[in-house]
């Protein structure tokens, strides 16, 4: 299965959506298909793309947040999975490709090798871990048609979801993208300041509860 | 536990005031009353993180969204933070009100904290992140509301330290 194919059946879905996505050959394969003000490419600090989509939802619990991430990002926030789960934005998705490689940092090269793989090359099960982590619904899926079908019931659903999709390591095309990170940094708030349409908003808009308050017992510090 | 709850609400209050609305933070001693404030604040959403540079793309993400936001963290949380700072904050010139529990300092009994604070101003300015310190409650409201007002105009994290004699009251 292909990256650029997955981005492809979910582009027209976007339309309504808040939609950020990792560094690399996300962002460039996402760009191609053709950029949109209410797509945010974040081009550094690898693993905060969620986080950053959980800062949108939480402050708009009325629009779609779509999150377009990776294995290498992931794994270097894994924490960041228990926070989304613990906040669980109802408005929020994760589709998380994963290549089994850091191939936009130099760990893939052309024709699909992986020199430097991830650990979900050996294992390490990125639909389970954020399960584990407290997600409702989480899912691993390898062909295009589960794909386009699962990222879909996501975004129609009315709870906060993870697709992990299994694609090649190829690279993009081209990584150039004729938008500088800050004229993006600057037209994406003001997409976000447009309300979303019917199209794809939530159905039942819903504030996000917070945590039960919890009673703190006395603390004994060793200042004391 | 000696750790002031009258200047707690008086930060909570200057934070709430310059129009806070989304805390997110992970607990230190000084911090525990500023923490619970917002969690039984039905206007305020607290997140609770996993590790400090998560606050950082939060704080960005409701930042695009159109609210504002505050992080709340102690010395060592800013320095585990500073990638995320650097990555997100500062490249992408985003406001990032960051309110440190200024630990290590004079007075300090606890010796793990005692290098963390060493490192923190000349980590601020290193970045050349603007900062202040609040030491008196009578400052507290104006220094947040201009650390807001700068971040708002430059697009850039600040830093307010909560200081010792702010945060703590040593028992008599």
């Amino acid at each position: 299965m292909k990256r650029l194919d997955c981005l492809r059946a979910v582009y027209p879905e976007l339309e309504d959506c808040a939609v950020v996505t990792i560094m690399g050959a996300v962002a460039a394969e996402l760009y191609s298909l053709g950029h949109r003000a209410n797509f945010f490419y974040l081009e550094h600090a690898m693993g905060l793309a969620s986080s950053v989509g959980l800062g949108i939802a939480l402050a708009q619990p009325e629009r779609k947040v779509v999150v377009i991430d990776g294995d290498g990002s992931v794994l270097m926030n894994l924490g960041g999975l228990t926070t989304l789960a613990r906040s669980r934005p109802k408005n929020l998705v994760h589709v998380i490709f994963d290549n089994e490689t850091l191939l936009s940092v130099g760990g893939g090269a052309p024709g699909g090798y992986k020199w430097f793989t991830t650990a979900t090359s050996t294992g390490a099960d990125l639909a389970g871990i954020a399960m584990a982590a407290g997600f409702p619904q989480a899912k691993t899926v390898r062909e295009l048609g589960d794909f386009e079908r699962a990222a879909l019931d996501a975004l129609d659903s009315n709870e906060l979801s993870c697709v992990v999709a299994k694609v090649e390591a190829e690279m993009p095309k081209s990584f150039l993208m004729d938008v500088h990170m800050l004229e993006n940094r600057f037209e994406f708030p003001r997409a976000l300041q447009q309300p979303p349409s019917n199209q794809r908003a939530l159905r039942r808009p819903t504030r996000i509860a917070k945590e039960q308050p919890t009673t703190i017992p006395a603390m004994k510090s060793l200042e004391e | 536990m000696p750790v002031s709850v009258a200047n707690s609400q008086v930060v909570y209050d200057a934070m709430k005031g310059v129009g806070v609305t989304l805390v997110s933070a992970l607990p230190e001693t000084w911090l525990v009353h500023l923490i619970r404030m917002a969690d039984e604040d039905p206007q305020m959403t607290l997140v609770r993180l996993a590790k400090e540079e998560e606050g950082v793309g939060i704080s960005a993400g409701a930042h695009f969204a159109g609210a504002r936001s505050a992080m709340l963290m102690q010395n060592h949380g800013f320095l585990q933070a500073i990638n995320g700072i650097v990555g997100v904050s500062l490249l992408y010139k985003i406001p990032l009100l960051m309110l440190i529990t200024d630990r290590g300092g004079f007075g300090e009994k606890d010796p793990w904290q005692t290098e963390g604070g060493k490192y923190t101003r000349p980590v601020l300015d290193a970045l050349h992140v603007a900062h202040d310190d609040l030491t008196r409650p009578e400052d507290v409201e104006p220094k947040m509301a201009k650390a807001m007002t700068l971040a708002q105009s430059s697009l850039s994290p600040v830093a307010l330290l909560l200081n010792r004699d702010l945060m703590w009251e040593e028992p008599r």
